[in-house]
């Protein structure tokens, strides 16, 4: 989770010694546990934003409020040098002195302040008594305290040299404004300071949803690890990505516990329905080594011994075949094939088993029927299902084998008219070495349809056994092959979709 | 016929020797992969059977792909305990003719070893075969016995073309859900014997001798009954 900014960044080549220290603190960075919360550098991360986002504001505001007003006061102060200027233009000294009385006696703007001076700096005109010691340089703003009759004021005031020795001082009073703009920008600190606050209160927030959202997952895998699978990451049913995560992780968990589910039953499948057979065929041959009679006596002993071995291997082949396939490494097998040839081939080679028993066969189905698949593996699945029918289906009634393409899957139904599977028992049938009531006294490994199940699901499809009335009927559910028609269109016989494989003669 | 057996299992071996011996083969054994090399390059069998697992540092496939890089023929069947069938592809493709996994019934191993060598000999194409006086033309594909025409099914000619090809040799159940209907898995029930007495209904019923006869415990064989 902790992404490696040292790993992430290409070590200079040039300095390799700044470049290693470089990696040394980075690495001990990264050590450090707070920094590899990934919850800490999100929070860190929002509250950067937030505060740089805050300051933004501040500063805008600050610009459009009290700037403003300073701008207002420079704007007034030009305009009023521009007046007097023009006055100072038409009438010279004299009229501009007349222009500062009347203007301070009209009281126009009771802020403003005029001050003109001779050569010598005295005053001549205006409402300030002397010249301000601190304004020196010419034609330049200054804010200074200035002693206005009997109080000093803030002022702003712009210097103005004019010929002849000359000089003429232009401000505003601006106190009050002053005044206003601390206010505001203690506002605004204060404003600034609530951020803070808020950033840090909401970075905490951030920090402790994504520990709390992960902290149930983390939990469950900590559980799991321990050995309880029965655990799983509670949703909160809000559909976001942490219940989308979730969910990912809880279908992983369950197709874990699926498989080891499956791993617990063959082994108790061992212990049981592999040590019973052994058992027949040890005691069958100690029998027939303590009270053969005879020759042909041990001889039939050891036949039947075989038989029962026989019979353990083709168990055991049952289990390996069913693991390999529930493993997934046959899909590299995987080739276009037509259902029908498939389905129309097993018919032939299971209607005449049928007819032998007085039974029937029906098939019902239309070429073509593409899907992508294993080919043996389907042949196995539908004869096993085909073998089922077969055994407890009785003589005079049909089997039904058809199949039917439904949009983009394909279903095969194998359907016969026998005892059928109680409900109870259907979604246990599937399980290995499972035999329902009625299959017990019949011969059989109890593997045949969980080999059925593990082929359907290796092809994404899905097994149903359904109530026939009377009978079982297994309905497979396949993928169609919806390329069907560019992989048949690449062969040079539209009808080549049965892989070719030659007899062996 | 002479078979070279490589199989380091002492019983296994003693089993497969004495077997073979039996059925009247020369047999030669070695216990492990490089005798066995040395023995399958330098002399002249008619069959070899190649257990994959070997000590000696040469195991089968690469006993069998050393031997084939010296563009040496002779039909190999595997006899393994790997019985995966990606295991079984690698095995086929590293030039095995044919594979069995173990265990296995000898009576099986037998048979396969038997069609195996039978088929190294099949080099020019044939035309016809006969067994008796039962004929199959198969270019017009049509099948007289006693010069009276029979009527078959494709399955059925093709079961009777599979047994007439490996005639005088014992053919197993297995053996001919693979070679004529292409199916590796086996049936729990006896579709074979269904398939081959209906076949019997026509091509032996109807005369006096019979021509293809069950082994008990193995298969079937056809043959002419003079011969038995």
């Amino acid at each position: 989770m902790s992404s490696g900014i040292a790993a992430a960044t290409p070590p200079s080549e040039k300095n390799p010694a700044r470049e290693s220290k470089r990696v040394r603190l980075l690495s001990r960075l990264r050590r450090s546990p707070l920094l590899r919360s990934a919850g800490l550098r999100f929070a860190v991360l929002y509250a950067i934003i937030f505060g740089l986002s805050a300051l933004a504001l501040a500063i805008f505001l600050w610009w459009a409020t009290a700037g403003l007003l300073n701008r207002q006061v420079e704007a007034a102060i030009n305009a009023d040098a521009q007046g007097l200027g023009e006055r100072y233009q038409e009438g010279g000294i004299p009229a501009l002195i007349l222009t500062i009385q009347d203007r301070l006696s009209q009281n126009i703007d009771e802020n403003a302040i005029y001050l003109l001076v001779d050569a010598g700096f005295r005053p001549i005109a205006g409402n300030l008594d002397n010249w301000p010691k601190q304004v020196s340089a010419s034609d330049s703003w200054f804010e200074l305290l200035v002693k206005r009759g009997d109080h000093e004021a803030l002022a702003r005031i712009h210097r103005y040299d004019l010929p002849g020795g000359f000089h003429l001082l232009i401000g505003r009073d601006i106190g009050s404004r002053a005044k206003l703009r601390s206010l505001l920008t203690a506002g605004l600190l204060w404003a600034v300071l609530v951020m803070v606050v808020l950033g840090s209160a909401g970075a905490l927030a951030i920090q402790s949803l994504f520990k709390r959202s992960l902290a149930d997952v983390s939990a469950t895998a900590d559980a799991i690890s321990r050995g309880d699978l029965s655990n799983r990451v509670r949703i909160s049913g809000r559909g976001d990505e942490f219940d989308r995560l979730a969910e990912t992780i809880n279908d992983m968990l369950d197709r874990i516990a699926r498989l080891m589910d499956g791993v617990r039953q063959v082994s108790n499948a061992i212990a049981h329905d592999l040590r019973t057979p052994i058992t027949r065929a040890r005691a069958r041959l100690e029998d027939a080594a303590l009270h053969a009679r005879d020759a042909s006596d041990l001889h039939a002993a050891v036949e039947r011994a075989t038989s029962d071995l026989d019979g353990i291997v083709s168990v055991f082949q049952g289990l390996l075949r069913i693991a390999e396939i529930e493993a997934g490494s046959r899909r590299s097998a995987f080739a276009s094939l037509d259902l029908y040839e498939l389905l129309s081939d097993l018919h032939e080679l299971y209607g005449a088993a049928a007819e032998e028993q007085g039974q029937q066969i029906e098939l019902l189905a239309k070429p073509p029927l593409p899907m992508f698949g294993d080919r043996d593996l389907l042949q196995q699945a539908v004869a096993n299902l085909l073998e089922n029918a077969l055994k407890f289906s009785p003589p005079g009634k049909p089997i039904l084998l058809a199949a039917e393409r439904l949009g983009d899957r394909i279903e095969i139904v194998v359907a016969d008219s026998g005892p059928g599977i109680p409900v109870e028992d259907r979604a246990r049938v599937t399980e290995r070495f499972y035999r329902g009531e009625s299959a017990r006294s019949t011969p059989g490994s109890g593997l045949g349809l969980s080999l059925v199940q593990a082929v359907v699901q290796l092809h994404n499809g899905g097994l149903r056994l359904e109530d026939n009335h009377p009978g079982v009927r297994a309905v497979l559910s396949l993928p169609a092959e919806l390329s069907a028609n560019r992989r048949l269109g690449k062969t040079e016989r539209p009808n080549a979709t049965k892989p070719v494989t030659p007899a062996p003669v | 016929m002479r078979i070279l057996l490589v199989e380091d299992d002492r019983d296994v071996a003693g089993f497969v020797v004495k077997g073979l011996r039996e059925a009247n083969h020369v047999v030669e054994h070695a216990a492990n992969g490089r005798d066995g090399l040395f023995m399958a390059a330098s002399e002249q069998f008619d069959a070899i059977i190649l257990d994959r697992m070997l000590p000696g540092g040469v195991d089968g496939l690469r006993l069998l792909e050393t031997l084939r890089a010296q563009e040496n023929t002779v039909p190999v069947l595997f006899l393994s305990a790997l019985g995966q069938v990606d295991d079984r592809v690698k095995g086929l493709k590293a030039g095995g003719d044919d594979y069995l996994t173990k265990p296995f019934a000898f009576a099986e191993l037998l048979a396969r070893v038997e069609a195996l060598t039978r088929r190294g000999k099949a080099d020019s194409p044939v035309t016809r075969l006969a067994v008796g006086d039962l004929e199959m033309d198969l270019l017009s594909r049509s099948v007289k016995r006693a010069g009276q025409r029979i009527d078959l099914q494709p399955r059925e000619y093709r079961l009777l073309e599979y047994l007439m090809r490996h005639a005088g040799q014992v053919v197993t159940r297995t053996m001919l859900l693979e070679g004529v209907w292409d199916y590796h898995f086996d049936p729990q029930t006896n579709v074979i014997d269904v398939h081959v007495s209906r076949l019997r209904q026509k091509v032996d019923k109807p005369f006096p001798k019979p021509l293809l006869h069950t082994v008990r415990n193995a298969g079937y064989i056809m043959r002419p009954d003079s011969e038995g």
